[in-house]
């Protein structure tokens, strides 16, 4: 084991990847020289050259574009696109090339690209580098999207989603890099599969889903609610797509309560997938109605540090909506 | 590029006392920023005060300009309110955009100042679309927009630009392009970035007549837009202009890390400062002395000062202003919005 922080935990996974099979090719704005903006992908273009880490021009259609073409062609390309907000215009790409090519070849062609994606907001980015994007990707069949918690996620997740057949979107919560830190297993080929959600710490008072930064805010907001003799058992999701309701409706069906968490927006977020899922498979096990607890319905995160706050979901109300919800 | 200008000297002066302040300014918001008083991202437009500066200095008030995000020059030097850019800067409710939009996102509709776009080429279909606008309404005015050379390498670009030249040959599309061309976009070159590193003549694909300009000399762009802006504004034909120029800051002022150029390569462009050259010009011409000079850099950190100190003093935006104008007013409705389910 070796403590990491979460940005070198993507790194090495980045890096172990490309020495052990050369067909993997990182592409992207600055990624090459430059490193990357937030230095996810420095030193890769030293070691591996210009031919295996490329520095794009601006147009996120296109980097996407032709990393499907490289995928079908062979090659396994893992994209970054630089912040979550400008992944937009390839979402033609992603949706209507990558999602569908395993489908309309009848199996013949898959798409083996993994798209970095650092998102999130918290960090003064603004109305155009804060965006959650999760849902618009999740809601499509032929897509994966992971989106960890721990290092050891994020290494063994991104190793994973190299390696898997099919497009998958990484999420990466930019808050997260140099702030989480975790043991990761230092030796050997560390992976985590994609599907499975984990307990992160269990309860009997109420489950809390969560995903990337907000799984650190649950777990906080535990911490608290524990020394008011609330018990919360805290899933981190991690896997958006395929979703393991399995473990979703076990940790319910151990606490009967079940408050979900994310930074997106509320109305058609992932938590409604959650919810509903609960209420369909799981509504024996309740005692009150799946709740949400999501970022407000406003087009884009504000600048304004006090503004943000406020938008930002954190431990302090994760808490208070966990009490509301025990009381009910 | 042509001879040597005949700019009235009006012109030469008050535009390096522009630039001047938009200097001073830029410095102020990067001490702000290493202090911590200003978050997130801040990118400054030194180097590149001449563009910004010659372009509006040569259009009318009530043109439309629209830019990337680079964008603090091209909303002072449209008249907003210094204090107010500072504070908008600094996240507070007194800024133009009351602090949700950030150094990034300045927008003064009342100053036809369409915005700063954080989305690089995001802007351009709109500037195209906004000039359409304008001739449909019967007016005169023209649509100034900004890009860096980066952004030509959208798709959103090409779109819009294409565009442009059919409505152009219509006369329904009076819109400037001005390609801020400053080497890079973010660390990469242009030559590593562009197939053709002839940025000018990419226009030329879309039948849209264009030209290059030394962007360091505030009276060849000023020359240079005075006579586009005039023909545009005439024929409804989108024009376009490559400034040729240089950000003498990184690309945000938290990537101090710059293995891309030299220092070498930034003294070099130094000794082209647009600020320094139309001083020497204007010392040259007998038309600023040591004593105007110092004025006009006392009057430019006093300006900035106070602008500091009324963005430090403000107050930053109440949480409600968190949930406001996500939608307007239906027309001739009542002023509920609409809920996000009937959305
Ligand atoms: C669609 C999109 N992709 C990527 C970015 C990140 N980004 C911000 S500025 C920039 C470089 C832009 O270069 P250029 O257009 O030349 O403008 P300059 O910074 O030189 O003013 C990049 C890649 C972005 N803001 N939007
Ligand atoms: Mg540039």
């Amino acid at each position: 084991m070796a403590e990491k922080r979460f940005i070198d935990a993507i790194h090495d996974a980045l890096h172990e990847e490309m020495a052990r099979d050369e067909r993997v090719i990182v592409l992207g704005e600055d990624v090459g020289r430059k490193g990357g903006v937030f230095g996810v992908t420095e030193g890769l273009y030293e070691q591996f050259g210009e031919a295996r880490v490329l520095d794009t021009p601006l147009a996120e259609s296109m980097i996407i574009g032709v990393s499907i073409g490289m995928a079908v062609g062979g090659l396994i390309p893992v994209p970054e696109i630089q912040f979550a907000d400008f992944i937009h215009p390839a979402f033609d790409q992603i949706v209507s090339e990558a999602a569908r090519l395993r489908y309309r070849s009848c199996n013949d062609f898959g798409c083996p690209m993994t798209i970095r994606v650092p998102f999130g907001g918290g960090v003064h980015g603004a109305l155009y580098h804060s965006q959650s994007i999760e849902a618009f990707y999740a809601h499509v069949p032929g897509l994966k999207v992971v989106v960890p918690y721990t290092p050891a996620d994020a290494k063994g997740l991104l190793k994973s989603a190299i390696r898997d057949p099919d497009p998958v979107l990484y999420l990466e919560h930019k808050k997260m890099y140099r702030m989480v830190r975790g043991e990761v297993p230092a030796a050997g080929d560390h992976t985590v599969p994609i599907g499975p959600a984990v307990v992160r710490r269990t309860g009997r008072d109420l489950s809390i889903f969560a995903y990337g930064l907000m799984v650190h805010e649950a777990l906080q907001a535990a911490t608290v609610l524990s020394a008011e003799g609330i018990e919360a058992d805290v899933v981190d999701v991690r896997t958006l797509r395929p979703l393991d309701t399995q473990t979703i409706l076990g940790s319910v069906q151990r606490t009967s309560r079940a408050l979900i968490v994310h930074e997106d927006n509320r109305f058609g977020g992932f938590g409604a997938e959650i919810a509903a899922t609960i209420a369909e498979e799981g509504f024996r096990y309740l005692d009150a109605p799946p709740t949400r607890l999501c970022g407000p319905d406003v087009p884009a995160v504000p600048f304004s540090p006090p503004l943000e706050d406020w938008f930002m979901v954190d431990a302090e109300k994760i808490a208070a909506a966990a009490r509301r919800l025990v009381a009910y | 590029m042509p001879e040597r200008l005949v700019v009235n000297t009006a012109v030469l002066l008050d535009g390096y006392r522009k630039m001047v302040l938009v200097r001073r300014f830029e410095e102020h918001a990067e001490r702000s920023f290493r202090r911590g008083k200003i978050g997130g991202y801040l990118h400054l437009y030194t180097g590149q005060e001449a563009v910004a500066t010659g372009v509006l200095a040569a259009a009318r008030e009530d043109d439309v300009v629209f830019t990337g995000y680079r964008d603090h020059a091209h909303a002072l030097l449209r008249g907003t309110d210094p204090n107010k850019v500072m504070a908008e800067l600094y996240g507070k409710r007194t800024g133009v955009c009351r602090g949700k939009g950030g150094s990034m996102h300045l927008i003064d509709v009342a100053r036809a100042f369409y915005g700063g776009y954080g989305i690089v080429g995001g802007h351009l279909p709109l500037a195209v679309g906004a000039a359409y606008a304008l001739r449909a309404h019967g007016t005169d005015r023209v649509c100034l927009c900004f890009l860096g050379d980066g952004a030509m390498n959208t798709g959103a670009f090409h779109e819009a630009a294409n565009l442009a030249g059919l409505w152009g040959r219509e006369g329904l599309c009076p819109v400037v392009f001005i390609v801020e061309n400053n080497q890079y976009g973010m660390g990469t070159s242009v030559p590593r970035a562009s197939a053709n590193p002839d940025l000018a003549s990419r226009f030329d694909a879309y039948a849209i007549p264009r030209e290059r300009c030394d962007g360091m000399d505030l009276e060849v762009v000023y020359e240079a837009a005075r006579r586009i802006v005039a023909e545009v504004r005439r024929g409804g034909r989108p024009h376009a202009v490559e400034a040729v120029t240089y950000r003498f800051a990184a690309h945000g002022a938290a990537d101090l890390f710059q293995p891309y150029r030299t220092k070498d390569e930034i003294e070099t462009w130094r000794k082209r400062d647009p600020i320094l050259l139309a001083e020497q010009r204007l010392r040259a011409a007998g038309l600023l002395d040591d004593a105007q000079a110092a004025e006009i850099a006392a009057w430019a950190d006093r300006t900035v000062a106070d602008a500091a100190a009324f963005a430090d003093s403000s107050p930053p935006p109440p949480p409600e202003d968190l949930l406001t104008d996500v939608y307007g007013t239906p027309a001739g409705g009542e002023a509920a919005p609409r809920a996000p389910s009937e959305g």
